[in-house]
């Protein structure tokens, strides 16, 4: 807030004037306004790409009617979804019907205030961030419960008992995760995680202590999956069993919450997994790091992210869903031993000062694994170009 | 006035206090159609269920040889073999070729629906788009040759409606090879090989073979569960003898053997033998000679009194029509329909007992019932 109240000030002089409660009231609200655009225009961007996604993977073309390829699909159905009457079933507990989709909301845009986009980018550097994030996102838990209560639908109290028993299960091994990163960098602030990790890519902690720290990527990552209902743990809301799950009695624009919040929430747990683990916003390479005055910082978050969401698409599209045995079956009996021992192995390695950066063969995993991969996924998609160029050709003779 | 107290007529312990009625159907998005489920569920558990039907009458009364809207080809195929016996016509080997190429070609476009649409149910979209691609050349190439694309009236009594068009040969190849080259390999990997599915489907809905013979399931959903009964093998018709093909059975490799895997798997390899079926055929109609498809079709069907029962193996199973005829009247007399989707349903609800609410769909999905069989 500093920053922005000194470049206020620099900006415009006359700010200096006024009393301090309306230069912090400013000061404040620049962030806010940034963030808040951030988050509600993000899932136009992620509902159009994972449209597109789904219908390159579908062998169809996606939306391509509204504007050029179909760019303003999704403009167009946000605002057919704020104009479109919102229902309420008879039976229905108003105020709670009412309150969800704001709690479900407000549960997935909180945790953004401490997501570090650059080194002085951020809405607040809590020391408490990691605590904080894990904190506000059970929020949503409420709403999709109060949502599921208040529908008075059977097949939204299914959703919403599933809902509850899914992110209750599968925010303990995350948390156990976040917890090892913790107590390797010794601060809960998103900000010393993201800078414990500094000096290129074999510093990010998922190639450091290699193999304990891929895994809990790994861990992490499909425990947030799950968190954010999503393909192949999407119970709460599977439409072949239960319709849409808890939003199945929901229209108009509070539907579009839910749709909003469930994109968001996506976006966290993929910050929040490229913070922790991928160097957040710390580029491959220092030099990277910025073009001449101009900071990469933000883009590089937001690119880790975003590729991040994107494999999170790629699994919706390809995989079959879960029952709810198998998926407390994978949260209590897979993910929570793996978590729990990484827990233990983390902190007793800090006591170790041997291993206080990272074992010796860390600097030889990094660079080759990341390689490694990136070659692996040209090769796959070389080997999808020739295929598809193959098929035209068989189809055109 | 003094009343006199009424004596309660249920107790506390009669009442399912636990339990609750969920109405799933028939506007639910994979109740396959209009099938109405009345579930008495135990939380995630199913203690219960009672299909409801009767949700999709099309006054079928007048629709006798379509009542299979995905595989309608199938259905018209078998009233026509009924009414050709009852009149004794024996059509040329060139329309017998074609009924057969047509029939596994309709075969691959409807199980391209079941194990589709399954695929859905277990979670899995892409899949089903993938096979619907495929869905869509075949019934291109029935629209080509009689011009509808659901509901053919192409299986006429003694021949076809239309000679196959220019070129027809040509272009079913490359859709077989297509199919047999991209398709059916795609869906092996991507659904029938994915462990999440095998978890999903291979312990669920176990059929025994005692059981579904009891309750008279017939097609895949037989074979699933291991008998090694298909019609065009038992009893041939339209020369299906000559053919070479295997009758694909559940194995049971990831389960106990009738499991909704199973079912789904005699699906997805069935596909495969069909394939195998029109390319035969496809090199009869290059090689044989070509007869005209209407040289045996009767200027008016009037066949004789008398009755008949005449069963062909239809996508879904054996499909058999009863047909009586007062030899007065073109229509017929008496008209019975053993639909094999009717019968597969009568067992959902012994192997629906005890599961969980998403495996009810895995069920209903593997049994692969078509609303208009059922409802007729």
């Amino acid at each position: 807030m500093e920053i922005v109240h000194e470049l206020l000030v620099k900006l415009f002089p006359a700010l200096a004037g006024l009393p301090p409660w309306l230069t912090l009231a400013l000061s404040a609200a620049v962030p806010a306004v940034l963030l808040v655009t951030f988050m509600a225009l993000g899932p136009i961007i992620y509902v159009y790409a994972e449209r597109k996604i789904a219908g390159f993977m579908q062998d169809r073309l996606g939306p391509m009617r509204v504007g050029p390829y179909g760019l303003l699909q999704t403009i167009a159905d946000a605002i057919k979804l704020l104009f479109k009457e919102a229902i309420f079933p008879r039976g229905v507990d108003k105020f709670l019907f009412l309150l969800a989709p704001c709690l479900v909301v407000t549960g997935a845009f909180l945790p953004f205030v401490v997501i570090p986009f650059g080194e002085r980018l951020v809405g607040a550097d809590l020391n408490v961030g990691v605590f904080y994030v894990v904190a506000v996102a059970s929020l949503s838990t409420v709403g999709l419960i109060m949502a599921g209560w208040a529908s008075n639908n059977k097949y939204a109290l299914f959703g919403a008992m599933r809902s509850a028993a899914q992110i209750v299960s599968y925010e303990i091994p995350a948390v156990m995760v976040l917890l090892s990163v913790v107590m390797l960098v010794g601060s809960l602030s998103l900000q010393d995680i993201v800078q414990a990790q500094a000096g290129g890519l074999p510093n990010w902690f998922v190639f450091r202590y290699f193999p304990l720290m891929p895994i809990g990527f790994l861990v992490f990552y499909t425990a947030g999956l799950a968190e954010c209902n999503r393909a192949p743990f999407d119970i709460p809301e599977a439409e072949s069993e239960l319709v849409a799950g808890f939003h199945t009695e929901y229209s108009g624009f509070f539907f579009a919450m839910f749709f909003m919040a469930e994109y968001t929430e996506m976006f966290i747990i993929s910050a929040t997994a490229s913070v922790l683990f991928l160097g957040g916003w710390l580029a491959p390479h220092p030099a990277l790091q910025a073009v001449g005055p101009l900071e990469l910082g933000p883009l590089w978050l937001i690119g880790k992210s975003w590729a991040l969401v994107f494999v999170m698409m790629w699994l919706r599209w390809t995989l079959p869903r879960l029952r709810v045995d198998q998926l407390m079956h994978v949260a209590w009996k897979v993910l929570l031993p793996i978590a729990m021992g990484l827990v233990v192995v983390v902190g007793g390695l800090t006591l170790w000062p041997a291993t206080a950066q990272g074992f010796v063969w860390d600097r030889y995993v990094g660079w080759p694994l990341s390689l490694a991969l990136l070659a692996f996924l040209a090769y796959v998609m070389v080997g999808a170009r020739r295929w598809q160029a193959r098929r035209i050709r068989e189809l055109a003779a | 006035m003094a009343s006199e107290p009424v004596a309660p007529t249920w107790q506390e312990e009669d009442l399912d206090t636990d339990e609750m009625i969920l109405q799933m159907g028939p506007q639910h998005p994979s109740t396959h159609g209009v099938l109405r489920l009345e579930l008495r569920t135990d939380g995630e558990v199913i203690r219960g269920v009672r299909p409801h039907i009767g949700y999709l009458h099309r006054c079928f009364e007048k629709h006798a040889e379509s009542m299979d809207y995905v595989a309608a080809m199938g259905n018209s195929l078998g009233y026509a073999l009924t009414v050709e016996k009852l009149m004794g016509i024996e059509v040329a080997p060139y329309v017998q070729t074609i009924r057969v190429l047509f029939a596994e070609l309709q075969r691959i476009a409807s199980h391209c629906v079941a194990v589709g649409t399954y695929s859905m149910d277990i979670g899995a979209f892409t899949p089903f788009l993938h096979l619907l691609r495929d869905r869509e050349k075949v019934l291109d190439l029935f629209e080509w040759t009689c011009g509808a694309r659901l509901l053919y009236n192409f299986n006429w009594v003694g021949g076809v409606s239309h000679d196959l068009p220019e070129g027809f040969t040509r272009a079913c190849r490359q859709l077989l090879d297509e199919f047999e080259a991209i398709t059916h390999p795609e869906l092996m990997n991507l659904l029938v090989g994915n462990k999440i599915f095998i978890k999903r489907t291979a312990e669920v809905g176990v059929c025994s073979a005692e059981l579904a013979i009891a309750y008279d399931l017939t097609g895949p959903n037989l074979r699933g569960s291991g008998p090694k009964n298909d019609l065009r093998k038992d009893e041939p018709y339209c020369g299906y003898e000559t053919y070479a093909f295997d009758v694909c059975v559940g194995d049971g490799r990831f389960g106990p053997l009738g499991s909704c895997y199973d079912r789904n798997l005699v699906r997805a390899m069935e596909m495969a033998e069909s394939a195998k079926i029109a390319r035969q055929a496809l090199e009869r109609l290059e090689q044989g000679e070509k007869s005209d498809v209407h040289e045996k079709v009767p200027k008016r069907v009037k066949p004789p009194k008398g009755e008949v029962y005449f069963r062909s193996e239809a996508p879904r199973g054996q499909l058999g029509y009863y047909l009586v005829a007062d030899g007065k009247a073109v229509n017929p007399y008496r008209l019975k329909v053993k639909s094999p989707c009717f019968t597969a349903m009568s067992v959902f609800h012994v192997l629906a007992r005890g599961m969980y609410l998403a495996d009810i769909i895995a069920l209903m999905g593997s049994l692969d019932v078509v609303l208009g069989e059922i409802d007729r």
